[in-house]
């Protein structure tokens, strides 16, 4: 019994912190007051560059270097892709959703594109050595160690670091202030010397750094083949984010909500109790989705995101 | 007044075309870079490649353009409102389950037998964009976010419809249709000969789109769906009920959807759904038709015809082993580019303005 509680707990890890990364990655653009519905697009093409390296230089360093390399990689290039996305949004002031949807086509079109050309198969394996069965000191805390400090990826650890980081650069510091200031009025924030051009740059950017690097680590726990796909977790991040009403202590719950459904739909043929209960299992795939939407019903009424997201900043109009 | 606006939607086409031929420039880079000796001749495919197997290979095209059609048709519907309904995929499925279930389960005589299924997919495809439309009016529940769970439990629910009445479990997937409840093919075998896949469904596709074009330009209704898309509070002001017009343009919008997956699994030419954990992808790809032509409707019409022709010319890549994500990667550069429509129709007012001022100059 107890195992399979550290068994649900350890899964829905693995579910929600590359969902509550990627989440959070959108909070930054949002504030900003860009839309980006490219992360999907981004978390594909952010995973492969760095699955491709750690496919092609596992063998020669440790594991944890191995991995950091391949984390930044994939931020890296994640944000090249969406520097895409921020020039056509501000710059060009096109429709955001527009050049999102261009992305998120790109990415695994080119993914597959250059892997079959790489590799000759659109398939890159790799080995995934990076689980640490038990962090040192930690695991052997009573129930805590052995549900969040056992089979666990060094990525966790890195996924709410990132959300303490999120949340002490949107509210405690002036860059914070300012992002959030254009993606609520730029023309005010304008007035008084923010340069928005510049700030909307910068959430983008992040957003394509988190994007990225959440592709990464979706990939790491889930497979050890990726085949130029993220199962719709780039959109599944958005859901979290408005069910997470754009702040980040709420992501992180709505991310673990997120994770624990859909660890329940995934294991529950493992759980003895929820086997005995004899329903099917279309019930348990969809009930992350259901469960999601029911709610939405409930909190989106009164769930206000920034309130210039997906509107071009015109220094001409007022 | 009337001048100007044909001038308007003139400036319209020129972007996309620019969009298209950029688009195609960067693929000819890519594939350039990949492989310089056959770059040409993989290029010279994807121009003309959809013709290789002559009027056969046109049919063809008109067939898998048909649920593109749909799709972007019911998708630019809802954008014309502003509502992004990226739940393609999920009305299409569902409206595709409900079509083959009637036509395998319930025996209709004579073209009813065809005809009524195609209602049901309608009607399908409506109801799976009822509720976020619903939500999406009542309950101020993003569009994006509904529509996508919506895909997914479509996806799942369709997958186990299909495994408990309509199944075929040797091949995996869903059952035969009987040849009386296939879509007859109107005399267009005898343009595209019979081994061509075509049928009637392009003519009900293109159909469609003039309905739909007539229903958005010439009716009130239509007027009031773009006047919500445009300003949802001035319209209210004016007196137009807002929220039933958002539950309006999802049904509309999931009903064509759902034709769209009627039309392409009731053909004849061995279209199953497959029990896999995989979304349609032609929902997604009704997107790109729909951008592409700016949702207009019959935009739509050549969008997708060409979206088609190059899926049919990427297959023929392969001679030259270059895999068809080319045309995605193609596509996509084009939806991109075209996202910077508003600045091609910038500069190209600015360059006839200039020229009507230096005519007035001339004229001093």
């Amino acid at each position: 019994m107890m195992d399979t509680i550290y068994f649900l707990c350890q899964q829905s890890m693995i579910f929600c912190i590359p969902l509550l990364v990627v989440a959070l990655g959108e909070l930054f653009s949002e504030s900003s007051g860009v839309l980006n519905i490219a992360l999907e697009g981004i978390m594909v093409f952010g995973g492969f560059w760095g699955i491709l390296f750690i496919s092609a230089f596992q063998g020669f360093m440790s594991p944890i270097l191995c991995l950091a390399i391949a984390i930044l990689i994939s931020g890296v290039s994640g944000g090249l892709l969406s520097l895409a996305h921020a020039f056509a949004s501000v710059n060009l002031k096109a429709e955001q959703t527009i050049s999102s949807m261009a992305l998120n086509l790109f990415a695994p079109a080119f993914c597959i594109f250059f892997a079959r050309v790489v590799h000759g198969v659109e398939q890159i394996p790799f080995k995934n050595t990076f689980r640490w069965s038990s962090v040192p000191l930690l695991g052997k805390i009573p129930f805590i160690g052995p549900a969040f400090f056992q089979n666990v990826y060094p990525t966790t650890f890195l996924g709410i670091f990132i959300l303490i980081c999120s949340w002490y650069v949107l509210y405690k510091t002036r860059f914070g202030l300012r992002l959030r200031s254009c993606g609520e009025n730029p023309q005010a924030a304008d007035s008084v010397g923010i340069n928005v051009y510049k700030m909307r740059y910068s959430g983008v950017l992040i957003s394509g750094f988190l994007g990225g690097l959440g592709g990464l680590i979706y990939i790491i726990p889930t497979s050890n083949l990726f085949n130029s796909s993220v199962g719709g977790y780039g959109f599944l991040a958005l859901t979290v984010l408005v069910f997470g009403q754009w702040k980040p202590k709420k992501i992180f719950f709505a991310a673990l909500f997120f994770g624990f459904t859909k660890t329940l739909a995934a294991a529950y043929s493992g759980v003895p109790l929820l086997l005995k209960l004899g329903i099917s299992d279309t019930i348990y795939k969809m009930l992350p989705y259901v469960a999601t939407l029911l709610v939405l019903v409930f909190f989106s009424s009164k769930a206000v995101g920034p309130a210039s997201v997906g509107v071009p900043y015109d220094k001409g109009s007022r | 007044m009337k001048e100007l606006r044909q001038k308007k939607d003139i400036t319209g086409v020129w972007a996309s075309l620019l969009a298209i031929v950029s688009g195609l420039l960067i693929g000819f880079i890519v594939l350039a870079i990949c492989n310089p000796s056959q770059a040409l001749n993989g290029i010279k495919t994807l121009l003309f490649g959809g013709f290789t197997g002559g009027i056969k290979s046109i049919g063809n095209v008109l067939y898998y353009a048909t649920p593109l059609l749909l799709t972007g048709l019911g998708i630019g519907f809802a954008f014309q409102s502003s509502l992004f309904n990226i739940g393609g995929p999920g009305q299409f499925i569902f409206g595709a389950f409900c079509s083959l279930f009637v036509a395998i389960k319930i025996p209709i005589p004579g073209a009813l037998g065809w005809i009524i299924p195609l209602f049901a997919a309608m009607a399908g495809g409506a109801f799976w964009a009822l509720l976020p439309g619903i939500l999406r009016a009542y309950k101020n529940v993003n569009i994006v976010i509904s529509t996508i769970m919506m895909n997914y439990i479509g996806m799942y629910l369709v997958n186990s419809l299909v495994k408990n009445t309509i199944y075929d479990p040797l091949k995996g997937q869903s059952a035969v249709v009987p040849p009386s409840h296939q879509l007859p093919s109107w005399g267009l075998d005898k343009i595209f000969t019979s081994r061509s896949m075509v049928n009637c469904g392009i003519l009900i596709a293109i159909f469609m789109a003039i309905v739909i074009y007539i229903l958005l330009n010439k009716t009130t209704f239509g007027y009031e769906l773009k006047a919500c898309g445009k300003n949802r509070d001035a319209s209210r002001y004016a007196g137009i009920n807002e929220k039933k017009n958002i539950v309006l343009a999802m049904v509309i919008s999931g009903a064509l959807v759902g034709l769209g997956g009627g039309l392409m699994y009731l053909a004849s030419a061995g279209k199953y759904i497959r029990v896999v954990d995989v979304m349609a992808s032609e929902g997604f790809n009704g997107i790109a038709v729909a951008l592409l032509a700016m949702n207009n409707p019959i935009g739509i019409i050549f969008s997708s015809i060409f979206m088609a022709y190059l899926d049919v010319a990427g297959f023929y890549m392969q001679t030259y082993r270059f895999s068809p994500e080319i045309v995605d990667i193609i596509v996509s550069v084009i939806i991109y580019f075209s996202a910077f429509s508003l600045l091609v129709k910038e500069y190209i007012s600015k360059i006839e303005l200039k020229k009507k001022s230096n005519l007035s100059k001339e004229d001093k």
